[in-house]
């Protein structure tokens, strides 16, 4: 069964329409990379698995039942807006999210803090957790964000953005990690992402999204110049350089203009 | 200085809205919605000085209107520090209401007064007893909605995403705020209601930066600074609400110097924890930054 299945699904933010009618699905423990242009609905999307977005139609089906807030089953991390308060320890911030929906006080139980415990040995987080959050570097703070997204055991991380702000040797390090939770957890990932070519080594499928549309297929047959231009809703060629993807406007000479195209490539060739 | 009936129930009132103020304020402090306690203590103004104008108790109106606006915030939206503007605007206008019934009221200058620097020695029993009421049922309440609040506090929008209410949450938070400010105003008035409310918070968060020990520390030191207060007024025989605005000031002075030797205790700690790293440490690459932040710190240095 899939895990994430969007039927016939148009979605709406703002009065803009992000999505209209698209149908795709996301088998358990799949490494999904997220694409789009800027303001294409990413983040929407993950929002509306979350269920804090309503579809304007269709259904989106998680584990089989309707999306919805409180669900269970899935970790989020939010692109950074605002910083979580600077005085406050990683430990604090990984352990507030153990059954952080339920009223009452928080509990420090046994079970708590071994569940705070292995979510912080996940991302190898456990020394830096007692600092301040003010203290750590981007790097840092973002892997106890995702320590966080773990707690109660997800099947689905949605990552929204977690490569932005990020010097190349960190964001292998951040695509790296979320690949190995996904090889020990067996969970799915849906990685969102302004550059596809950090993520090429990790990922099983794309999904790219675009003027209103949202294909999902391996890379080989997503990103190609016929499907990006529609999803650009302007002519696109794809420039392939070793195992690295340029995605450029078709109408000018790649190399001087491979900066200005949909996709930087900052990232050094692997392999 | 016990012996004395109306000395007792100082030390008791002042004690009750102390633990209160101090818990509340640790949240108030850690969600930035300082600003938010102290529009809520003006508007508290205006409530109280219509109350006495049709002979209720001063109290009564403190509560219900810092409660309504409370509320009224609170279904307004999460980002109240984006509304700096319009909660300026709104604590203005409810002084000036506050003025306009007082005007209205003219044999009134002690009782305003006492509304806006505090009289906890003319707190009676039958005050004493709604502060203790009030106090206790704010406390069970916060106590009820501490864990979404802490982690809506810290990540909202994953508590989002888990079914917090985050609407319903932050209104019930300032619903409780509301009821602090009151019961503070009863004490130091509403002009001084940060010094209750706010300043042992923060000093808290400089001293501690763990959960469980910041809070008590905060009603420790909330409790500490207003019995303070009494004490150096009965030797003194200056205004307590003075004592204890100098207190937590001298608190929070003494907290931003500690805060230096707290992160460096901490930092020892991480030191050992490093130590003995995890099995899966070395599967993380070298943190570039670190060099460049230790560059930048040595180049702050000199050019200090």
């Amino acid at each position: 069964m899939s895990l994430v299945v969007f039927d016939r699904v148009t979605l709406d933010l703002a009065g803009r329409t992000i999505l209209s009618q698209a149908s795709f699905a996301i088998a358990p423990g799949e490494f999904v990379g997220l694409l789009g242009p800027n303001g294409a609905g990413k983040t929407t999307l993950m929002r509306a698995i979350l269920g804090l977005v309503r579809p304007r139609e269709g259904r989106i089906l998680v584990s089989g039942a309707p999306a919805a807030p409180g669900r269970g089953g899935i970790g989020y991390m939010p692109q950074l807006r605002a910083q979580p308060d600077p005085r406050s320890t990683g430990w604090d911030l990984v352990s507030g999210a153990v059954d952080g929906h339920r009223w009452g006080l928080p509990r420090r139980t046994a079970r708590a803090r071994e569940e705070v415990a292995w979510a912080l040995d996940m991302v190898d987080a456990t020394a830096i957790a007692r600092r301040p959050l003010g203290e750590l570097s981007g790097g840092e703070r973002q892997r106890l964000l995702l320590s966080q997204a773990l707690i109660g055991r997800p099947k689905l991380l949605l990552l929204d953005e977690p490569l932005i702000s990020l010097d190349p040797a960190h964001q292998r390090g951040t695509v790296d990690l979320a690949s190995r939770l996904r090889d020990e957890l067996g969970i799915a990932v849906l990685f969102s992402a302004h550059e596809l070519n950090p993520l090429l080594t990790a990922i099983d499928r794309v999904l790219y999204v675009g003027a209103g549309r949202a294909v999902l297929g391996a890379v080989d047959d997503v990103i190609t110049g016929p499907v990006l231009s529609k999803l650009y809703g302007a002519p696109i060629e794809v420039v392939r350089a070793g195992r690295r993807i340029f995605v450029v406007a078709a109408d000018v000479q790649p190399p001087s203009t491979a900066c200005d195209g949909p996709h930087q490539e900052p990232a050094r060739a692997r392999l | 200085m016990l012996a004395y009936d109306f000395m007792r129930t100082a030390f008791l009132a002042s004690g009750i809205v102390a633990v209160l103020s101090g818990l509340v304020g640790y949240f108030l402090v850690l969600r930035n919605q300082t600003f938010a306690g102290h529009a809520l203590s003006h508007v508290g103004f205006t409530g109280a000085t219509g109350a006495i104008l049709i002979g209720v108790p001063s109290l009564w109106g403190l509560v219900g209107f810092t409660l309504l606006a409370g509320l009224a915030m609170g279904a307004l939206g999460e980002k109240l520090s984006a509304r700096d503007v319009a909660i300026g605007m709104t604590l203005s206008l409810a002084l000036g209401f506050g003025l306009l019934f007082l005007h209205f009221y003219t044999a009134f200058a002690t009782q305003a007064t006492a509304l806006l620097f505090g009289n906890v020695l003319g707190v009676d029993r039958a005050a004493l007893a709604s502060l203790a009421v009030l106090g206790v049922a704010s406390i069970v309440a916060l106590a009820c909605i501490s864990r979404p609040l802490l982690f809506a506090s810290l990540q909202p929008e994953l508590a989002e995403a888990r079914g917090v209410p985050l609407r319903l949450l932050s209104t019930a938070f300032l619903g409780i705020v509301a009821v602090a400010v009151s019961e503070s105003a009863q004490i130091v008035g509403v002009l001084l209601v940060f010094t209750l409310m706010v300043g042992p918070g923060a000093a808290a968060r400089n001293l501690s930066s763990r959960f469980g020990a910041g809070v008590a520390l905060s009603a420790a030191l909330a409790v500490a600074e207003a019995w303070g207060g009494l004490v150096l007024a009965w030797f003194t025989d200056w205004p307590v609400s003075f004592w204890i605005t100098a207190l937590s000031a001298a608190v929070y002075g003494l907290s931003l110097a500690a805060a230096p030797v707290a992160a460096a205790r901490a930092s020892a700690r991480r030191l050992g924890a490093a130590r003995t790293p995890g099995p899966g440490a070395a599967s993380v690459p070298p943190d570039p930054h670190r060099r460049f932040q230790a560059d930048a710190a040595a180049l702050d240095a000199k050019l200090d």
